[in-house]
């Protein structure tokens, strides 16, 4: 047991805050077990509920933009090996984004009544998102054994940008999330972002041919297509090349809203009781 | 050793008086553009609310203290603070040792969670590791008797049970400071019989307890020490019996004597004016509060502008909701002209506790009222417990404690 003196004051305590967070490390387990556990409780498919969004949401794309725009005349490979590493990190991006921006609002009953660091949170609320991911990533070696595909070395960093992806949902989510407390409006706002972002994200299509336009550059401000291109390298092998003008840009982009949104939401975190 | 100290401690927040409750992003940032031109009539009116002002105590390690005061005196918010949910405005409290905090029985129960899964999650983020959760499964789940029902979502659970388990998590979490926000409110009889026995218990281990309460009964049996907060202010910390007092005379409106010097001003008619009406308790022990123990004596003295009278007077007691506990008369007598004196002893043990008033009536020839006054003297009867661990609240107009049930065997029945 410790025997620490703590002081409670107005204003920060930077120092320690951080030194409490990985005290407090288990809550994030069980706070992520517990989002996962409650989704599949009473359900009778399960986590294979997390197979069948990957694969519907694959299929229904493949059909769409594959047959009907005709993209699958586009790429040498089967069309579906591009449009599912777009898909991993797509719903993977999205369901995180979603559920770190309505996590302060959902957990207000622990906010107002108990004392822990609170971007505990918003941190753990991704494990339900990794787990589906996972799943999915999976899907794609099934994929690739039916196409007789062997994606290469690059396979590896698939992790790495699995956790860009989350940085990004998060530096984004984050701050949605502080904003969410107060101006109920950010809950509405998300969901209708995800939904246009879906489009102008390469999940579905590859945007190679446009690289020269001007505004391709603007294009790649996006976390998401940074990540997709990254992810399809890696899934892909030989067959997509290493984007840098996507890789640079998302890199900046999250690093700059994760430490951004971390000041912003450490600033407002003691105010949150107040408006929940 | 100090185990809390608190150092003028306010808490200040800002009540927006405008038409609409909620602030939305879009009038936040029209908001802003307006007010650089807006004129004087939109403006909305701030007014400063401080919940607390001011507010320093020290507690020692193994004190109970009990906080009192009405609703809005401060008392959740100076919890919260101490529990870090919510941040001070200006001020410090200094806190040694581990401190959990129980201001909701269930915080964070998931409905959907089993009762055992339930128990892994609440206990954590109380502060407790997976570890010592384990080892204290086994008396957790049979403190709060749901053995049965630990494979059962938490949202079967009876009121009773869900309330049981939270208590019986928070109770086990072993923390040297526990702060504990009415939780007695709620749950029936036997709960609080428990949750009160196991504070005992966690006290008399050496551990400081911090406990809200409305029930003055139970702080008087629990605490040490109490505080006394009004409006944001600490009107008084000290003993437990001291700072009761003070809290219950502030909350009680009584009146306990009304006095006429002349029959010119005194209440009344051409026949009888009421002189004095006082109620006079005899405090045993050195106590400061009439409660259900102390005898009470009511004097009325009246003036007779009657020749010669054949009077008695009428004496209802009602308690607070206007019931009337009972109506007792004096023996009629013939009076002359002159100053009357009435005198009415209440026994000890006799009341239950609460709030009564008094109404007096002057009748002549013993049917015929010829003066009535109503709620001549009011006073408050307060609660005292002995020999048992029970603190709802006791039922009956009456507590006549004297009056005896015996009960004996009978041999030979089956």
């Amino acid at each position: 047991m410790e025997r620490n003196e703590v002081l409670i004051k107005a204003g920060k305590s930077a120092l320690n805050y951080w030194r409490e967070v990985w005290r407090q490390r288990e809550l994030f387990w069980i706070l992520g077990k517990r989002d996962v556990m409650v989704r599949y409780k009473q359900s009778v498919l399960g986590i294979a509920w997390a197979l069948i969004r990957t694969l519907l949401t694959t299929l229904v794309m493949a059909f769409a933009f594959g047959k009907i725009a005709k993209l699958d005349q586009t790429t040498s490979i089967p069309y579906i090996l591009v449009v599912i590493p777009g898909v991993i990190i797509w719903l993977f991006f999205s369901q995180c984004l979603l559920q770190i921006s309505y996590s302060i609002v959902g957990n207000g009953n622990l906010v107002s009544k108990v004392y822990f660091p609170r971007i505990i949170i918003p941190f753990s609320s991704f494990l339900v998102g990794l787990l589906d991911a996972i799943i999915a990533i999976i899907f794609f070696f099934v994929v690739c054994i039916y196409y007789q595909f062997s994606p290469n070395w690059h396979v590896i960093f698939a992790p790495v940008f699995l956790l860009l992806t989350y940085l990004g949902a998060f530096g984004a989510g984050l701050f949605a999330a502080t904003l969410n407390v107060k101006y109920r409006d950010i809950g509405q706002i998300i969901p209708f972002v995800v939904q246009f972002g879906y489009f102008i994200s390469p999940v579905a299509y590859s945007i190679e041919e446009y690289k020269t336009k001007w505004w391709y550059p603007i294009y790649n401000l996006n976390p998401v297509a940074g990540t997709v291109d990254g992810m399809r390298w890696c899934l892909l092998g030989d067959f997509a090349e290493f984007n840098w003008q996507s890789f640079i840009p998302m890199l900046i982009f999250v690093t700059i809203s994760v430490l951004f949104s971390i000041w912003f939401f450490r600033k407002n975190e003691n105010s949150f009781v107040d408006h929940l | 050793m100090k185990a809390i100290s608190i150092e003028n401690i306010s808490k200040k927040y800002i009540l927006s008086h405008k038409k609409k409750k909620y602030q939305n992003l879009k009038e936040s940032v029209s908001g802003f553009f307006g007010e650089l031109f807006t004129s004087k009539d939109e403006e909305e009116t701030k007014e400063v609310f401080w919940a607390l002002r001011n507010v320093s105590f020290d507690i020692e390690q193994g004190d109970r203290i009990g906080i009192v005061g009405s609703n809005g005196a401060g008392k959740s918010t100076l919890l919260k603070i101490l529990s870090r949910i919510t941040e001070p405005t200006s001020g410090q409290v200094k806190v040694n040792g581990r401190m959990a905090s129980l201001l909701e029985v269930g915080t964070g129960f998931h409905p959907e969670l089993t009762g055992r899964e339930n128990i892994f999650l609440n206990g954590s983020i109380l502060g407790m590791k997976q570890q010592e959760i384990k080892g204290q499964f086994d008396e957790i789940v049979s403190f709060a008797g749901i053995e049965k029902f630990l494979d059962t979502p938490v949202k079967r659970y009876s009121s009773g049970m869900y309330v049981r388990l939270g208590f019986a998590i928070a109770a086990h979490l072993e923390p040297e400071i526990l702060i504990v926000d009415e939780v007695l409110a709620v749950g029936d009889s036997e709960f609080q019989k428990k949750c009160l026995g196991k504070m005992k218990d966690v006290s008399s281990s050496g551990r400081t307890i911090l406990f809200v309460s409305h029930n003055s009964t139970a702080i008087q049996g629990l605490c040490n020490k109490a505080a006394f907060l009004q409006k944001g202010n600490l009107v008084k910390y000290g003993e437990v019996g001291e700072v009761l007092h003070d809290y219950m005379t502030s909350i009680s409106k009584f009146q306990l004597q009304q006095n006429w010097e002349t029959p010119e001003n005194a209440p009344g008619n051409d026949k009888v004016r009421i002189k004095n009406i006082e109620i006079v308790p005899e405090f045993i022990n050195a106590n400061k509060n009439i409660d259900v123990r102390t005898p009470l004596k009511i004097n009325i003295e009246f003036w007779n502008m009657l020749e010669s009278a054949h009077l008695n007077l009428s004496i209802f007691l009602y308690n607070m909701t206007g019931e009337c506990v009972f109506n007792v008369g004096s023996q009629a007598k013939t009076f002359s002209k002159g100053l009357i004196t009435a005198l009415l002893e209440i026994p000890a043990n006799f009341l239950n506790d609460g709030s009564y008033y008094i109404s007096v009536m002057i009748v002549k020839d013993t049917a015929d009222p010829i003066y009535f006054m109503e709620d001549a003297i009011s006073f408050d009867v307060a609660d005292w417990r002995e020999g048992t661990n029970w603190y709802g609240k006791w039922p009956g107009a009456v507590r006549p404690i004297n009056i005896s049930v015996k009960t004996w065997k009978v041999d030979g029945l089956i």
